[in-house]
């Protein structure tokens, strides 16, 4: 199937079915909905990258780690940045040290006939000299490895180009060596907090899973799954306070990672279950502003 | 199956979603890997390779639904005859004839009212989703009298269902029900505030499996495609924000919030990259002493352009408010970006508002205070621009200087009033730049009592300004 689009040999599928992903995503202690199974199992056939959108803190750098760890794979991680260039993010000759080795060169010279230009050149554009930055490193590596491209929305949108090559061909090309392409086909996790809009190129080489905050269910899930020594009944009453708190106008929505710790803080203070003033005490854990406590406090919680 | 999905694109694409050709070929290879019978993975595959924006999920959702219905006993999303327009087949239980009245007579699987209402209480109480199910499609059979070979999207079908089961009456109920089984002296106003919101999402669950009853019913009446054009709405950036329902302002103020943050961000990027200044040599020196004073990166300098002043003056009457509303919002979520931000409201009187948004985090709370607080009726709460322009020049014509720029909002219908042009005129003298924005369609201007002309004359530009993306567009070309 990708033999026609030139792409590396993609190897046996990591996941046999549909169920494999998921029972093995939780056996990780990641509860994985049907659209997130779902979407990791079609990246493996398809080979394709998959582009995780959604709220801060619901698990998408997460979810690339626990594939990593699933699959047994090493996890390579770009964290992008403003000002992300291709020096950072792909390859970048080593300066300094092709520096010294023509100074050592030029030393050399006045005792024998040193090396010749030419020499020299092939010399210093060899990979010796390369610093192989995350993208090339997950390219070239032999082992299976997952990469993760965290935040990607950071970067400008001509960076963006840079990762166009390497996520529908997994190859590099550099101008002094020529191209690298893969051994085996990485799996690809970009995720995004969404505070821009992504170009249509990068998204268009890519599946597109959108991680939303879970439903109760699930959540309550997640807490026991994810608090040692959290009691039914907590796990229950803590999923519950945070939907109805989602559902509050806030400026900034409990995420899942904010429900832990406050499940944990919970766990820790020795509460076994939540009253108005104990949840009022813990809520700084699970809001960070100082308005949006207030008005959770209010409507919620009728203490102000 | 290639059919219907090509079927389905072609929807996705004439609901305006952005699908290119090499996507619509990895939907057709991603559905080879998912198991026929599993419609929701087969909803995800698609998801996954047709939609990259989560704002177009709700179009893409109506779409699956219409396309991919459950259909009647073979739960599967069989692909026999769902592009049939013409499959005019009805359920017998639905037996009602189009000419006969509303929600008698429908035959029913033989439930009374009272039984109906029981069970739904049941099935709430209990969570319970196949009983949850079977109860909508009962309701209905008996409420909705669904007319079969109508046009229409279900709207209606689903309101006068809704409407017969009375929900707030159930929800009361079910409140009882909590009240009552709490031990004690009754539930703490956490619990019911926790019992309150479990069992409204629930009834919104409910809710949910009455509109797929019916869609799933019109699709087997009218053919999918027939319906996919009723049920198709704009996607939420093109929404025409003067006529916008109630549903549809909703939706505009939850898309609001990201959009003016993301236009925010592009903003202030755009602002620190983009241009480089001049080189800046002791930065470049002091780098090069580590490559042995061999200048290989040149430093610049960060040049800092001079933020433009902004006055926003919109008239808030009747129609155009919803629209001032959002532009005012957007101006203010982006005002980082300006040294300035002063704004006026008007009707026939003018006030200004800038003190509403001082100090204030959210735009949108200050956006609600402008209603109540702002003293804009000067005789009788028309539009008088001509009055309202003049007092604006009189008051604070002076503070308008060349670092300034003038955004008038309005559709500058005027009641035939005067219009208070020469006002515009001394503006576009005195300030950077004057821009009218008008939420009308360029057709329209002129039209009636539409003066938008004699003011365009001293404008810089006039734009129209219709939906989110042009607003969007001209704010962020503002900086």
């Amino acid at each position: 199937m990708n033999a026609g689009l030139g792409l590396p040999d993609a190897g046996p599928p990591r996941f046999a079915t549909l169920d494999e992903v998921r029972s093995g995503l939780a056996g990780v202690g990641y509860l994985a909905d049907e659209s997130i199974s779902g979407v990791v199992y079609l990246a493996d056939r398809l080979s394709k990258p998959v582009l995780v959108e959604g709220p801060a803190g619901t698990g998408k750098t997460q979810l690339a780690k626990s594939v990593a760890e699933l699959t047994g794979a090493r996890l390579i991680r770009l964290q992008c940045y403003e000002g992300l260039d291709e020096s950072k993010a792909l390859y970048e000759w080593n300066y300094r040290k092709q520096l010294l080795r023509i100074q050592a060169g030029e030393h050399g010279k006045q005792e024998q006939e040193g090396p010749s230009w030419k020499e020299l050149e092939e010399d210093i554009f060899s990979e010796d000299f390369l610093l192989a930055r995350p993208l090339l490193e997950a390219i070239r590596a032999i082992d299976p490895v997952v990469l993760l491209v965290d935040e990607v929305d950071r970067v400008e949108l001509e960076t963006e180009a840079l990762l166009l090559e390497i996520l529908s061909e997994y190859q590099v090309s550099i101008p002094e060596l020529g191209t690298v392409r893969a051994t085996q086909l990485p799996m690809v996790f970009l995720t995004s907090n969404n505070t821009r809009e992504l170009s249509e190129a990068l998204k268009r080489r890519c599946l597109y899973l959108h991680v939303d905050y879970p439903d109760l269910d699930r959540e309550r899930e997640i807490v026991r799954a994810r608090v040692p020594g959290i009691s039914e009944e907590l796990a229950d009453q803590v999923a519950r306070i945070v939907r109805s708190l989602r559902t509050l106008e806030l400026r900034k929505a409990p995420s899942v990672s904010e429900t832990l710790d406050w499940a944990r803080t919970l766990v820790i203070l020795g509460v076994e279950t939540i009253d108005a003033a104990g949840a009022r005490d813990t809520l700084h854990v699970l809001l960070k502003y100082q308005g949006d406590i207030e008005r959770a406090a209010k409507e919620l919680l009728s203490v102000s | 199956m290639l059919d219907l999905l090509s079927g389905f694109v072609t929807e996705l694409r004439r609901a305006g979603l952005p699908v290119s050709l090499t996507e619509h070929l990895d939907a057709a290879q991603a559905v080879q890997h998912i198991p026929l019978e599993d419609r929701e993975g087969l909803k995800y595959a698609l998801a996954a390779t047709l939609v990259k924006s989560s704002s177009h999920w709700r179009a893409f959702e109506t779409a699956f639904e219409v396309f991919f219905a459950v259909r009647g006993g073979h739960g599967a999303a069989g692909d026999a005859g769902a592009g049939g327009d013409e499959s005019d087949e009805v359920e017998p239980g639905t037996g009602e004839g189009g000419s006969r009245g509303k929600g008698k007579g429908g035959g029913g699987e033989g439930m009374t009212p009272e039984e109906l209402a029981e069970m739904l209480f049941k099935s709430l109480l209990s969570a319970d989703a196949a009983l949850m199910n079977v109860v909508a499609r009962n309701a209905v059979d008996r409420y909705a009298g669904m007319e079969p070979g109508r046009p229409v999207g279900g709207t209606y079908y689903l309101y006068r269902t809704l409407r017969n089961l009375d929900l707030d009456a159930v929800l009361a109920k079910l409140m009882g029900q909590a009240q009552a089984g709490a031990v004690g002296e009754g539930l703490t106003d956490l619990e019911e505030r926790l019992a309150a919101d479990e069992y409204k999402a629930r009834i919104e669950k409910f809710r949910r499996a009455v509109e797929t009853e019916i869609r799933r019913r019109l699709v087997e009446d009218r053919g999918a495609e027939a319906l996919a054009r009723s049920v198709r709405k704009p996607l939420p950036e093109d929404i025409d924000v003067m006529h916008a329902t109630r549903d549809e302002l909703a939706v505009l103020h939850r898309v609001l919030h990201p959009l003016s943050r993301k236009l925010a961000v592009r903003l202030a990027r755009k602002r620190r990259h983009g241009r480089k200044g001049p080189l800046d040599f002791r930065a470049t020196m002091r780098r090069s002493l580590s490559t042995g004073g061999v200048p290989i990166e040149p430093r610049y300098r960060h040049p800092r352009p001079a933020k433009p002043e902004i006055i926003v003056i919109a008239d808030i009457s009747g129609s155009v408010a919803s629209f001032a509303r959002f532009t005012l919002h957007l101006v203010y979520a982006i005002s980082a970006q300006f040294s300035k931000v002063r704004s006026f409201v008007f009707i026939d009187g003018i006030d200004e508002v800038t003190r509403f948004f001082e100090g204030v985090v959210d735009p949108a709370e200050a956006v609600a205070r402008i209603n109540l607080e702002a003293d804009v009726i000067w005789v009788d709460g028309h539009s008088d621009y001509g009055h309202a322009l003049s007092e604006f020049h009189r008051r604070w014509g002076d503070e308008v200087t060349s670092r300034s720029s003038v955004l008038l909002l309005g559709d500058a219908r005027n009641n035939y009033h005067a219009s208070g042009s020469w006002v515009v005129k001394d503006l576009q003298r005195k300030a950077r730049r004057v821009y009218w924005l008008n939420p009308e369609p360029r057709d329209y201007w002129g039209s009636g009592d539409s003066i938008v002309g004699e003011y365009a004359a001293h404008c810089d530009d006039v734009v129209e300004c219709r939906t989110l993306r042009q607003l969007e567009h001209f704010v962020g070309n503002l900086t």
